[in-house]
């Protein structure tokens, strides 16, 4: 009798989780038919709800629109950079904090968390001044250098290698006379490769689909591809299929990826979390 | 050695000092200037770079907002508090504080209702686990730019996939863009359609934590699933829920980027400023480089979101039991 209960529930809960995944997809995919018309078959009623043919040409256009070739390689730069940065300094505060012994080590910590608050946006007009002064508007400097290390990485790292480095094999390197440093490079690194690479992938992501900073300090001629894929929807109101095309290009590389390696991604949000 | 097992390095005894020549007197200083030295250098890169490039402009914020304050001019005026009676007296101010509140609780509050539902859902042994995860972080790895692209989109007054919906059920063509309330729902569903998935996967996390036991002996004693959600769950969770709530308060008050694109680039969000936020408010005012008056805005806005957090810290710290 519970049974059937039980298995009325069941069933219920996948509908739901199904239906989730669905509204979760849709608009991805409905950007990729509308990328694929031409603008006139949008007007159709029924609207097309299967791709077409144009998305070549489509992409084609948004490439003689905005630089974005430029875009393209000026992401990978900047987030590539950040990411490898991030995973780097992460790694050392985090050995810091989860293995070596330090006064002041505990409010530190609870220092770090705590900025994760700190609304820094609305420091934007200062920051601004400051990139003034350094002669870094409309360079990647500006997006670079202030991210080259955040709260986030510096508690993740630590929140892993707490429980993954063991400290046994510190010992036994402290014993053959490695220094802090050769620690750091003989034990930490290895140690921390797996948690490196799923914050490597966060911060990866979060940098590439970072747009109001990028915005800010860049121009629309040399920029990021959100400011650029913002340029063409700015610009091209009705465009639709060229501002879609743009997002399409600018967008699904970092989809699939995250498709293919979603498990670890998720992992480490999770991961993350706990004790947030 | 084997036996002993110190929670961390600087316990282990350095090695034997012995104490003959000047030569290993100075590798002990060596040797203990590196333990002793190492984790602040470590930990130094954060602290240097949140302070130059976080703490510093948000305060220089404050200082910026007491002057007549533009790029064009070297010369900044000080005014005192002007920049703040000006404001308290600007109706577009109070008109993008309202637009903010509205959006923010249309977006987080079912955003988080909603959340921890499904992350009730996801808590327990199903099939394709894996896959429902992660398609409920596929919206989140979208970019910002990129939903409200697609969204305007979908909500177009024309051609619009929503609209086209709900014609089936013989609505009008509704203008989305046009109105108060519609422009701040279809906002707030951007917003919850990227971030729902997200905040599932950290309560889901806070939820796992949760010892299987609890529910066991609720299952004995005959409680439903929904109240052990209440009864069990939600309260076993407080700690990841005050932080989630707070956190998307911080990020709800900030929203720009939406209003933005949603109106395909109008700094006043929209002809009748029917959905510029305090955010976009302040980035109108910075474009015109009136930086001193933006400032003002600005530190206002941190008030505002000290206030929020804070009230949001005291509600959901003292609900007890149920969120619903």
């Amino acid at each position: 009798m519970p049974r059937n209960g039980a298995g009325t529930a069941r069933t219920l809960t996948y509908l739901t989780l199904m239906a989730v995944a669905f509204f979760s997809a849709l608009p991805l995919y409905y950007s990729v038919v509308v990328a694929s018309r031409d603008n006139s078959a949008l007007a159709d009623v029924p609207p097309p709800l299967v791709p077409g043919g144009n998305l070549v040409a489509n992409i084609g256009r948004v490439f003689d629109t905005v630089p974005f070739a430029l875009a393209l390689f000026n992401s990978v730069l900047v987030a590539g950079g950040i990411a490898i940065s991030v995973m780097f300094f992460s790694t050392l505060a985090g050995f810091a904090f989860a293995k070596l012994r330090f006064r002041g080590s505990r409010i530190l910590l609870v220092i770090t968390v705590a900025t994760m608050m700190v609304p820094t946006q609305l420091g934007i007009i200062p920051l601004y001044l400051l990139m003034v002064k350094l002669e870094w508007t409309g360079s990647m400097y500006a997006l670079v250098v202030p991210a080259l290390t955040n709260a986030f990485g510096v508690f993740f790292m630590t929140q892993y290698l707490s429980r993954a480095l063991p400290t046994e094999l510190l010992e036994a390197g402290r014993v053959d006379g490695c220094s802090t440093w050769g620690l750091v490079w003989h034990v930490v690194l290895p140690a921390a490769r797996p948690a490196a690479a799923v914050l490597g992938m966060l911060t990866f992501m979060s940098a590439w689909n970072d747009y109001f900073w990028p915005l800010v300090v860049l121009t629309p001629e040399n920029p990021t591809v959100q400011v650029a894929l913002s340029t063409l929807a700015a610009g091209y109101v009705s465009d639709y299929a060229l501002s879609l095309a743009g997002t399409a290009l600018g967008t699904l590389p970092l989809v699939i990826v995250f498709a293919l390696l979603g498990k670890q991604v998720i992992g480490g949000i999770m991961q993350g979390a706990v004790k947030g | 050695m084997a036996t002993r097992a110190p929670d961390n390095v600087a316990a282990i005894p350095p090695a034997p000092p012995v104490r003959s020549s000047p030569g290993t007197n100075r590798r002990h200083l060596v040797h203990r200037l590196d333990v002793k030295g190492s984790p602040y250098a470590y930990v130094a890169p954060f602290f240097l770079l949140f302070c130059a490039f976080g703490l510093f402009p948000l305060a220089y914020t404050a200082w910026v907002s007491l002057h007549e304050w533009t790029l064009l001019s070297d010369v900044h005026t000080f005014v005192g508090l002007d920049n703040f009676r000006t404001l308290l007296a600007d109706d577009y101010f109070w008109n993008a504080t309202f637009n903010t509140v509205s959006i923010g609780v249309f977006s987080t509050a079912p955003q988080l209702l909603l959340a921890i539902w499904l992350a009730h859902l996801l808590n327990r042994p199903l099939k394709a686990q894996t896959i429902f995860r992660v398609t409920l972080l596929l919206p989140n790895v979208t970019s910002v730019v990129a939903v409200v692209v697609i969204f305007s989109q979908l909500f177009g007054r024309d051609y619009g996939l929503i609209n086209w919906v709900l014609s089936w059920f013989g609505a009008g063509a509704v203008d989305w863009n046009a109105g108060t309330a519609t422009s701040h729902a279809a906002i707030s569903v951007m917003i919850m359609w990227r971030w729902t998935g997200y905040n599932t996967l950290i309560f889901l996390a806070a939820m796992q934590a949760v010892p299987r036991e609890l529910y066991e002996a609720a299952t004995i004693d005959g409680a439903s699933g929904f109240t052990q959600l209440r009864k069990i769950t939600v309260p076993m969770i407080r700690p990841t829920i005050v932080f989630v709530v707070i956190t998307s308060t911080i990020g709800a008050m900030q929203i720009l980027a939406e209003p933005l694109l949603f109106g395909t680039y109008s700094l006043t969000g929209g002809p009748d400023r029917q959905y510029q936020t305090l955010a976009l408010f302040i980035y109108e005012n910075f474009t015109k480089l009136d930086f001193g008056y933006a400032s003002a805005v600005s530190w206002m806005m941190f008030v505002f979101i000290v206030i929020v957090a804070a009230i949001n810290y005291l509600l959901t710290r003292r609900t007890r039991g149920s969120l619903t």
